[in-house]
């Protein structure tokens, strides 16, 4: 009898520890997503959880055009930066991914972690070593010095979901291409690219969501008039935590959303092979 | 064919030679001037104000706490995924991917909501009894390492799974045949090989914990202050750009050092013949 308790007790709490505490970790990881998108849609005035009555009207309000109109240009300066970020990830990162493949092991080794290096640097770090030297040159904060710094400090994120898919391509294919009198530029243009969209589209899924939600290097290399979206949410909840903040949230949160459902397939296969 | 590889790389390492090594390099030398001249009165001037040193304590401090607390409710998520089949398993790594790659500023907000006065937390207790009046958990110590602890759990989640779902499960199996109860294939063979994986897990949580600017910030409140605000402070309200460089280093040390301290660890003989 005494036995068996001491062998069936360990085996339960096992059981408890991954299957219970393992889901209830779950659960509290994706909790304040849940909580915020039901808190973009309280009908009240102040942020008291959970929402006294339902409604729209906070979505509403971010479309007004004179109440919400700091907050549509941030959203749009956003939206340029990220947009103009992905582009010059892809061409600078998609080019990097294919000429890494044609190195030679040992050199790709010494090449590589030069192109990742600013994922393991701290953005804050990076944003105000920016900014000291732009001010050195002569430049002040700007628009376009914001987009090159997400492009410096983002593009790895695109050499990484490109290079996993270009470092497991078939070389035979090239070679056919070539073999059968297509010029280089016309195997890179309709053999080895169209084969890349996966990575560069999972990149550039990354680019994008890491661009609109960085505020360490928008901080030091955006000027006044460039205000980006979450240095604007960041100061709305600083000043009154305003509750449109929340609907704000639930639009970012349908994005991310929309984006790992549409590419969830693209993602994985990229993920699974980094 | 083969050499040819260097012009399609030339783009990204002028750009990044270009915008990051030589901003990296400059800031490092910027750190040691002072008034045009070399010198260590940065560093002096940070280390002399004892506030200073508390800040800089209380980073560190934020960040193995917060390793602590994603370690303790990662590693249950991770046996979780190797115990589970391949539909369950997608299931956990969606659901780590989404908060993931939701914003920063959201899952802070979202964090002000839950520990305000009018919150779930203030209100259940409440409403349990074991609180006569609403409380506010914003601006303590606890409440921002509950809130990192969220906000960074994937980067730990996945790394443990990106190492398990490369591992075939006959490896337990076998030992569940020979014997071994649960907790002894937890302790020999699944915790061993988690090691680079937690590794590299609590790498990426303190970095991410200890660079936090606004989480710091909103959750942390005026009373919390740590390492990112002071340089924000001298770059933006005081314009001491060389002090800022300097602090900027020290945070990029602190970083680093916890980084080589944790590769130790895992070289630490009872680690290392599993790595």
């Amino acid at each position: 009898m005494f036995k068996r308790i001491r062998q069936t007790l360990p085996v339960a709490l096992y059981n408890l520890v991954v299957h219970g505490f393992g889901w209830l970790a779950m659960a509290f990881l994706v909790a304040p997503i849940a909580i915020a998108l039901i808190m973009s849609l309280t009908a009240g005035q102040t942020l008291r959880f959970p929402p006294q009555g339902l409604s729209l009207r906070w979505y509403a309000a971010l479309l007004d055009p004179v109440r919400s109109a700091t907050e549509q240009t941030a959203a749009l300066n956003s939206l340029e930066i990220a947009v103009l970020a992905v582009f010059g990830s892809f061409l600078i990162a998609a080019p990097a991914a294919i000429g890494i493949t044609r190195l030679r092991r040992r050199r790709a080794l010494v090449v590589e972690p030069m192109l990742l290096a600013p994922l393991v640097l701290p953005s804050l770090v990076y944003g105000l070593a920016a900014l000291v030297v732009a001010n050195a040159i002569g430049l002040r904060p700007s628009f376009w010095l914001t987009v090159i710094g997400h492009i410096v400090v983002f593009g790895p994120l695109m050499y990484r979901a490109t290079a996993a898919i270009a470092q497991n391509l078939d070389p035979s294919l090239a070679e056919a291409s070539a073999t059968m009198g297509a010029s280089a530029f016309t195997t890179l243009r309709r053999v080895i690219l169209p084969l890349l969209v996966p990575g560069i589209m999972a990149g550039g899924f990354l680019v994008f969501i890491e661009s609109l939600d960085n505020v360490s290097v928008s901080l030091f290399l955006a000027d006044p008039k460039t205000t980006v979206l979450p240095l604007r949410m960041f100061a709305l909840i600083e000043e009154s935590l305003d509750v449109r903040v929340a609907a704000m949230s639930g639009v970012l949160i349908a994005v991310t959303l929309a984006g790992l459902v549409l590419g969830r397939r693209v993602l994985m296969v990229s993920r699974s092979q980094s | 064919m083969r050499s040819s590889g260097i012009p399609y790389l030339l783009p990204m390492l002028v750009l990044s030679g270009l915008f990051f090594v030589l901003p990296l390099v400059l800031l490092i030398l910027f750190s040691f001037t002072r008034d045009g001249a070399v010198s260590l009165q940065n560093y002096a001037a940070f280390f002399e104000d004892p506030f200073n040193v508390k800040v800089l304590t209380a980073t560190a401090r934020l960040g193995l706490e917060t390793v602590a607390g994603t370690t303790l409710l990662g590693l249950p998520v991770a046996l979780l995924y190797w115990h589970s089949g391949p539909k369950t398993r997608q299931v956990l790594v969606f659901l780590s991917l989404v908060p993931m790659l939701t914003s920063n500023v959201v899952r802070t907000f979202a964090w002000i909501v839950i520990l305000g006065r009018q919150g779930p937390i203030s209100q259940t207790l409440m409403a349990l009894g074991a609180t006569g009046a609403p409380f506010s958990l914003l601006f303590t110590e606890f409440g921002l390492v509950l809130t990192m602890t969220q906000i960074d759990l994937p980067l730990i989640i996945l790394p443990l799974v990106a190492v398990l779902s490369g591992t075939r499960r006959d490896l337990s199996d076998a030992a569940a045949t020979a014997g071994a109860g649960p907790w002894r294939i937890f302790v020999t063979i699944l915790l061993p090989l988690m090691v680079p994986g937690l590794l590299a897990g609590w790498i990426l949580v303190f970095a991410s914990t200890s660079a936090s600017f606004v989480t710091q910030a909103v959750i942390g409140g005026a009373r919390n202050v740590y390492v990112p605000q002071l340089i924000y402070r001298e770059v933006g309200i005081l314009f001491d750009w060389p002090l800022a460089s300097a602090i900027a280093v020290i945070l990029l040390v602190l970083t680093g050092g916890t980084l080589l301290a944790l590769a130790s660890l895992a070289r630490h003989p009872r680690f290392a013949r599993y790595v």
